[in-house]
């Protein structure tokens, strides 16, 4: 029981939500996912209203010297379509909650994406050549009079302006009753994983009416539903292992050699509570938002509200590594719950080498940790600030005390403007940054920056 | 620890002791100060996790983590609450309430369930005092027109009857709809009766309102319940918010009721399905010709049974 002399919280009074007076965007344009491919050359979006947008870097070596890999797009399509559920008399969201790149094993990219309901699988191929001197047809594509066909022919491919095309090979539909929040391609490269709410599904990239259900964490009686599944991933080596995330702070490391149900977990990791923090927000703090395999396969990094833990594989009963993103919240929190801003998902992720993990917070900020140095840096993704080759200035958010020049206080923080979403090229030290309906790329180095 | 008789507001909690403060010394005033104030901060935070979870219902189907989030806090605080003996009295004042409320039976109606209020309430809105709640089952606009189909319909999570509220118990899951107390447990026996009467919609105007109707009459409950002062002032929300929502009924409060409703398909009879495929007129996604046929063919029938 808690101590009736501890206070709640210390600030009841509302934070400032004013949305941007301009407001140019449209809902549908609000970015929810970005993700690199395996090789870092493409790099997909997601937004609200369906779409995915292609960008590909460009081929270095050029003359310019500053022109070392931009990406600019290779292609847009609409992937999903708002659906209506007439059973429930409920809108089904377009908005694409994950996209996941399969390995590259042909000439085309394939990647799946994913909405509150249904998994697709696209082909992203390249056309440069088209066939010419058809027999029967002419160059317009009509049907020519065959009685001017004197002698036959052979069409050649002669060479075309690079066209991109997009087209949807399998859709992996019916298998969810709940939001679906994560999709993970397997090692084995065959099968990939779909999880929601409560269940989690085994599919075979080839086959879209059937999958196996793995996880179910639904209970008898939804009255005594306490927890559900917030983020789940494959191993990046072993293709027998998956973690998920829960919404009480735990994760639940299962083996699928074990038992066709991964009900019974292998590991379970947590944290135990520390009682002098406790409130009534605890648990709602404590809640995982993200979840990702380091590329080792020997760490998890996971993102709950007000901290990133890095965890060891092999030591369940603590994290190795707690990184405050911004404590300065957490005398917040009522005010937060109160504009919902307290459920806000975050994601985290890795760097190529396992050294740096990033993730972002509120006012556009975003926070990257040195594993080795253990130093960190606060920067902001906003025009402003991000001119062409201009180097990131980072930023501090003063709590009171000592302020410097340029330092913001927390009482002025932009809720509104969260980033939630980061991607960290595979090898290089190249990020993309979602900023509400603007993409950031930042580079290392000669720092270019691009405005999506 | 405070006179007799005095009805007190919070405010005077918060100044000097009224007379006969002189008995009371400094340190159990400052405790009892700031128990108050966490008891408060408690209450508050009470009334807006319930308010979220009503607002959960919307067009798209609610966030499950974060309704499982929200249900979790109150639970918290129900047990807390329960712990503290601030529950019963809060208990005890509903069962007077409803003992209030069942006198006037023939005004009851069965838990109605309608997804998007703002819809509802620009369409063919009968002022009728349905109570307006969430999710799963489907719009229900044609329902509430014709009152004698809809008491039948029991397109419901779960059907609250008139007794239901009784049911809402600590020792259960429900939540008591109508919880506002006193600012602590320890209140003067004397001034027991003015908080069971007083007690459901302490808080701003809008909060009582939105209380009352929670024994499921709303203009019943603002008969016996009269008007309050301001007992605290808790962030009041937003009383457009308060309006909306001026219509909930009692099981809203009913976690089983969000959480299941949230996910299931609702067990609905023939009645109702034919009501639910007939009332998808504004669905703004193509469907195929034929399902439209189907809709236009069941809006005929419906028309006919209902007999408008």
């Amino acid at each position: 029981m808690l101590n009736p002399i501890q206070v709640l919280c210390s600030d009841i009074t509302s934070l400032s939500l004013e949305p941007e007076p301009f407001a140019s965007y449209t809902e549908a344009d609000i970015i929810s996912t970005v993700e690199f491919n395996h090789t870092g050359e493409l790099l997909a979006t997601g937004d609200k209203g369906g779409r995915v947008v292609i960008f590909q870097r460009e081929p270095e070596g050029k003359t310019e010297p500053f022109s070392q890999g931009e990406y600019n797009v290779y292609n847009t399509f609409q992937s999903h379509e708002p659906e209506f559920d007439y059973l429930k008399s409920l809108e089904i969201e377009e908005k694409i909650n994950k996209i996941r790149w399969l390995p590259q094993q042909n000439a085309a990219h394939f990647l799946l994406s994913t909405n509150d309901k249904t998994v697709k699988l696209w082909k992203v191929s390249e056309r440069d050549k088209r066939p010419e001197g058809y027999n029967l047809k002419d160059e317009e594509g009509r049907m020519k009079n065959l009685s001017t066909v004197t002698s036959l022919q052979v069409p050649v491919l002669k060479p075309m302006d690079l066209m991109v095309e997009v087209s949807p090979r399998r859709v992996f539909a019916n298998a969810h009753t709940y939001h679906v929040n994560s999709i993970s391609v397997n090692s084995d490269h065959e099968t990939y994983m779909s999880a929601d709410d409560l269940r989690i599904n085994l599919w075979h990239l080839g086959i879209t009416n059937r999958s196996f259900n793995i996880v179910d964490i639904k209970p008898v009686n939804m009255e005594d539903l306490t927890e559900v599944i917030t983020a789940a991933e494959f191993h990046p080596h072993h293709c027998n292992l998956l973690v998920y995330s829960s919404s009480k702070g735990t994760l639940r490391l299962c083996d699928m050699r074990e038992a066709a149900l991964c009900d019974k977990h292998s590991k379970l990791f947590e944290e135990p509570e520390d009682p002098s923090n406790r409130s009534f927000f605890s648990e709602i703090i404590s809640s995982v938002s993200d979840v990702k395999f380091s590329h080792s396969g020997r760490y998890l990094l996971t993102r709950d509200y007000l901290t990133a833990k890095v965890w060891d594989l092999n030591m369940e009963n603590k994290p190795l590594e707690i990184y405050q993103v911004h404590e300065y919240l957490r005398s917040k929190l009522c005010s937060l719950y109160e504009n919902d801003c307290i459920f806000d998902k975050f994601e985290c992720v890795w760097n190529g080498s396992d050294s740096v993990i990033m993730t972002g917070a509120y006012n556009n900020f975003f926070r990257m940790f040195d594993r080795n140095t253990n130093r960190d840096v606060t920067l902001e993704a906003s025009r402003e600030s991000s001119k062409p080759r201009a180097v990131l200035k980072p930023r501090r958010v003063c709590q009171g005390g000592k302020r410097r020049k340029d330092d913001i206080s927390v009482d002025s923080l932009d809720f509104t403007k969260k980033i939630l979403h980061t991607a960290w090229h595979p090898t290089e030290n190249i990020i993309a940054i979602a900023a509400t309906n603007n993409l950031y790329i930042f580079q290392d180095k000669l720092n270019q920056e691009m405005h999506g | 620890m405070f006179p007799k008789g005095t009805k007190r507001k919070f405010s005077d909690s918060r100044e000097e002791p009224v007379a006969g403060g002189e008995d009371v010394n400094q340190s159990s005033l400052a405790a009892v100060r700031m128990l108050s104030s966490y008891s408060l901060q408690r209450q508050s935070l009470l009334d807006m996790s319930l308010i979220k979870l009503q607002l959960c219902h919307m067009l798209v189907e609610p966030n499950l983590c974060r309704s499982v989030l929200i249900a979790n806090t109150v639970r918290q605080i129900q047990e807390e609450m329960t712990q503290d003996g601030t529950w019963q009295i809060m208990t005890q004042a509903l069962s007077a309430a409803n003992a209030a409320a069942q006198c006037s039976a023939d005004r009851l109606v069965a838990t109605e369930v309608l997804c998007r209020q703002t819809e509802a309430a620009q369409g063919e809105q009968v002022p009728k005092p349905f109570p307006v709640v969430g999710s799963e089952g489907c719009p229900a606009k044609e329902v509430l027109e014709e009152e004698a189909a809809a008491a039948e319909v029991g397109m419901t999570m779960s059907t609250v009857s008139p007794q239901a509220p009784t049911s809402y118990l600590p020792g259960t899951f429900g939540m008591d709809p109508c919880w506002e107390e006193e600012e602590t447990g320890e209140d003067d026996d004397d001034e027991e009766e003015e908080e069971d009467s007083e007690e459901c919609g302490s808080g701003s105007e809008g909060e009582e309102r939105e209380r009352d109707s929670l024994v499921e009459d709303t203009r019943t409950a603002e008969q016996v319940f009269g008007t309050f002062e301001i007992k605290n002032p808790a962030p009041s929300p937003d009383p457009a918010l308060e309006e909306l929502f001026s219509d909930v009924d009692a099981s809203y409060y009913d976690l089983d009721t969000v959480l299941t409703g949230m996910q299931s398909v609702p067990k609905m009879g023939p009645y109702d399905l034919l009501e639910s495929l007939s009332s998808h007129g504004p669905s703004p996604l193509s469907s195929s010709t034929s399902c439209r046929s189907d809709l236009n063919e069941l809006d005929h029938i419906m028309e006919i049974i209902v007999g408008s």
